[in-house]
């Protein structure tokens, strides 16, 4: 066996696979526990005793029908060519839910290894899981693992690589006596299946393989096919077309689930051991967050004790790092001072690069503890509960409470924030969450409001930032209203979400999750703003006439001056501030680090940079009603390239980008302009 | 009755889902069937409401709800 296997991860959403897959594959994709957090494939790598494995993480399903996106993606996945052996995760701790997926998966016909996850939470709650007794009676290995203890994972891996080539199940022991001994079933398929039906529908599959495969002599999975012409399913209906109105005089799907089910029932009641679970705690902690008074205000306590956390906390840690920062920037200039290095490259180094990229990674502290603390709020389970929370919130504004957790993400970062709206079915519902996600202040706006508002309000900064928050939920949600009663779409109140059970947070998982984005962050200095900072530098210290020491000079100030009129009305008609703007659709951080540039000052993110700031502002007439106004505008305006990208990416349409982004510059337009006249009359 | 009109910390038997059918068959794969039981648990607000069963526990929106029949299981 030289060729590598692959192996296609499948199971229930929020059941592990992910988890799983980046234990195989050292990888470290994104998990959380709420559903439909993966939303495409993924593949990685691993190998196991010179066998090499290629494996597939799939979108989490529940069942092989087509009728949502995930659905499709893994469904068509599985069926190709392109998985060799199936490894179906289940959360063993909710079995009864996970064996439907799987009783349709060994239907499929290709090999079929259950990876039970989760062993260690069935301990926990004293239950036991029979697993002689369950691979017997499914006909498939069944292999107890866990993804965070990683365990079980090489025998997994062994298994697999045993089975790839062998469709053949294991003998299948059964005693349904009473079925048995009434059945006139010609066959005996109870040697050959683990699912089997009643007689009518098993004389039907027969007759229908029969039929499909004097057509199709070739076709593989023909007892699948079969089982899901009787369930009328559209794909392969249309796939197969031939005349089966003999044999199909209607949908037999309700039939076909109920057994399916029925089989499960058994299953259960012959496997798991004490079953009567410890699922209280998940209970009583539901009792009080998804109260029906105190559920939102809990809500909301959470969230600003998480931005407290990320304000006041950060805050103090920020200092440190600005200390370091002005430090390294004073012994940098002294040092290239006393080699003689040019007085240009002097500039660019320490004034373009450093205050740059250097006064970004000053507010690392914050973007830490934000991330951080969104990493407990996904993985301890609260998500789902969220989207329950909001729903009736939600349906008045025409959008589902499904919604909310794109907008809650956004509070971190737009791009998985506008992937993660995948999870809605409707297709307006998708449009509408994906162009109001962005005015969610994401971590990047952070600086932004930082800076200005400790240079401007002082006392009352903290509070500034808090309404930031505010403005941006109040704005989408307003948008969200607005454009819901010109669509005419009414919410259908069809939420339908899974409630994962409370579990306390992984310390692991929620490693990895900050680390991804702590590092996203340092990656994000060190190239876009980066770059954005040496452009920046350029078109300021060079115009017309060459090197100009003079700013107002420069390519830069002629750009900003032409757009000026635009920005006036909002009280930010300065070049200056117009060029910062312009910067910041590069990242949002670029707003502040091209102010230290464009103003001429070392560091603007340290105490001395921001009050030498704030006066050279002052003395152009920009004062807190003006400060104000550019955090609304930078809050609400064209979000950055990334998002921009993903939002491309996901409506597929140039056309409706454009729109898109046209719509949030026109939304940070007006409410700024209503920003600045009304902080005007205080 | 149908399911929205249920008490909380009771579990019926459901007797007919009529609903589109795609949502019908999505309830359906998820394990609500005719004659499968389902339990309430939150049912104070007057919007959706949080149910469990087959083992789990789900938020449902008002419309899904109104339309599952249902009648008691009335256990010991």
């Amino acid at each position: 066996m030289s060729n590598s296997i692959s192996v296609g991860f499948i199971g229930n959403p929020n059941c592990g696979k992910t988890t799983l897959f980046n234990a195989f594959t050292g990888a470290n994709l994104k998990v959380a526990n709420w559903p439909g957090v993966t939303v495409e494939k993924k593949e990685g790598k691993t190998s196991y005793e010179g066998c090499d494995f290629k494996l597939i993480d799939l979108p989490g399903i529940y069942s092989l029908t087509s009728y949502t996106m995930e659905e499709t993606v893994s469904r068509n996945c599985i069926l190709s060519d392109e998985v060799d052996v199936i490894v179906n995760v289940v959360d063993a701790s909710s079995l009864e839910r996970n064996l439907y997926l799987t009783l349709q998966l060994i239907e499929l016909g290709k090999p079929v290894i259950l990876a039970l996850n989760m062993m260690d939470i069935v301990e926990e709650r004293g239950m036991e899981i029979d697993l002689h007794r369950l691979p017997e009676m499914l006909g498939i290995p069944a292999i107890p693992v866990s993804a965070r203890k990683k365990s079980g994972l090489s025998i997994l891996m062994h298994a697999v690589a045993h089975h790839a080539d062998t469709i053949k199940q294991s003998p299948l022991i059964h005693h349904h006596d009473a079925k048995e001994q009434t059945s006139t079933h010609v066959h005996k398929h109870h040697d050959e299946y683990a699912m089997v039906y009643d007689d009518e529908i098993e004389d039907k599959i027969d007759m229908l393989i029969d039929m499909l495969q004097s057509k199709w002599p070739n076709l593989a999975h023909p007892r699948w096919h079969a089982i899901k012409l009787l369930e009328n399913d559209s794909e392969v209906m249309e796939h197969h077309k031939m005349d089966f109105s003999s044999i199909i005089d209607h949908s037999y799907e309700k039939e076909i689930i109920n057994q399916k089910y029925d089989f499960i029932d058994e299953i259960i009641s012959e496997t798991l051991v004490n079953k009567a679970s410890k699922a209280a705690r998940t209970d009583r902690i539901d009792r009080l967050l998804t109260h029906k008074y105190f559920g939102l205000p809990i809500f909301l306590g959470i969230m600003a004790f998480v931005f407290f956390l990320t304000f006041a906390v950060g805050d103090w840690l920020k200092g440190y790092f600005e200390i370091g920062l002005e430090n390294f920037s004073a012994l940098v200039t002294h040092a290239l001072t006393a080699v003689h290095t040019n007085e240009m490259l002097i500039s660019l180094i320490v004034d373009g690069i450093i205050s740059g990229v250097g006064g970004i990674l000053t507010f690392l502290p914050n973007i830490f503890i934000l991330f951080l603390a969104l990493a407990f709020l996904e993985d301890s389970g609260y998500m789902s509960r969220v989207a329950f929370v909001m729903d009736d919130i939600m349906n008045r504004l025409g959008l589902s409470g499904r919604a909310f957790i794109p907008l809650l993400l956004g509070f971190g970062c737009s791009v998985p924030a506008i992937m993660a709206s995948r999870a809605l079915e409707h297709r307006k519902d998708r449009l509408k969450t994906i162009l109001i996600t962005p005015f969610m202040s994401c971590s990047a706006k952070l600086p932004i409001y930082v800076l200005f508002s400790d240079m401007f309000f002082a006392k009352h900064a903290m509070l500034v930032c808090y309404s930031m928050y505010l403005i941006g939920i109040v704005v989408g949600i307003l948008c969200a209203f607005i454009l819901s009663k010109f669509d005419g779409s009414k919410s259908d109140h069809a939420l339908l979400i899974e409630l994962p059970e409370y579990k306390s947070p992984n310390a692991h998982t929620i490693a990895i999750y900050v680390w991804e984005k702590v590092k996203d962050y340092l990656s994000k200095a060190g190239t876009v703003i980066f770059i954005a900072s040496v452009i920046m530098w350029v078109i300021l210290n060079f115009g017309p006439a060459g090197y100009v020491t003079d700013i107002s000079q420069s390519f830069g100030s002629y750009i900003g001056k032409l757009i000026v009129p635009v920005f006036a009305p909002l009280g930010l008609g300065y070049w200056q501030i117009v060029v910062a703007l312009i910067a910041g659709i590069a990242a949002k951080e670029v707003v502040v680090s091209s102010c230290s540039v464009l103003f001429g000052i070392g560091s603007v993110t340290t105490t001395a940079g921001m009050t030498v700031l704030a006066s050279t502002l002052n003395g152009m007439g920009f004062c807190t009603a003006n400060a104000y106004s550019l955090m609304v505008f930078c809050l609400l305006y064209i979000p950055c390239t990334a998002t921009i990208a993903t939002i491309h990416r996901e409506t597929g349409k140039r056309s409706t980008t454009t729109l898109f982004v046209a719509f949030q510059f026109g939304v940070a337009w007006i409410v700024s302009f209503l920003a600045y006249h009304i902080a005007l009359l205080f | 009755m149908n399911l929205k009109e249920g008490r909380n910390d009771h579990t019926y038997k459901v007797c007919s889902i009529h609903i589109e059918l795609t949502l019908e068959r999505r309830l359906e794969a998820l394990g609500l069937t005719e004659g499968s039981h389902i339990t309430i648990l939150n049912n104070d607000k007057r919007g959706s409401m949080t149910v469990k069963f087959r083992g789990t526990r789900f938020a449902i929106g008002k419309r899904i709800a109104d339309h599952i029949q249902v009648e008691e299981v009335h256990h010991e």
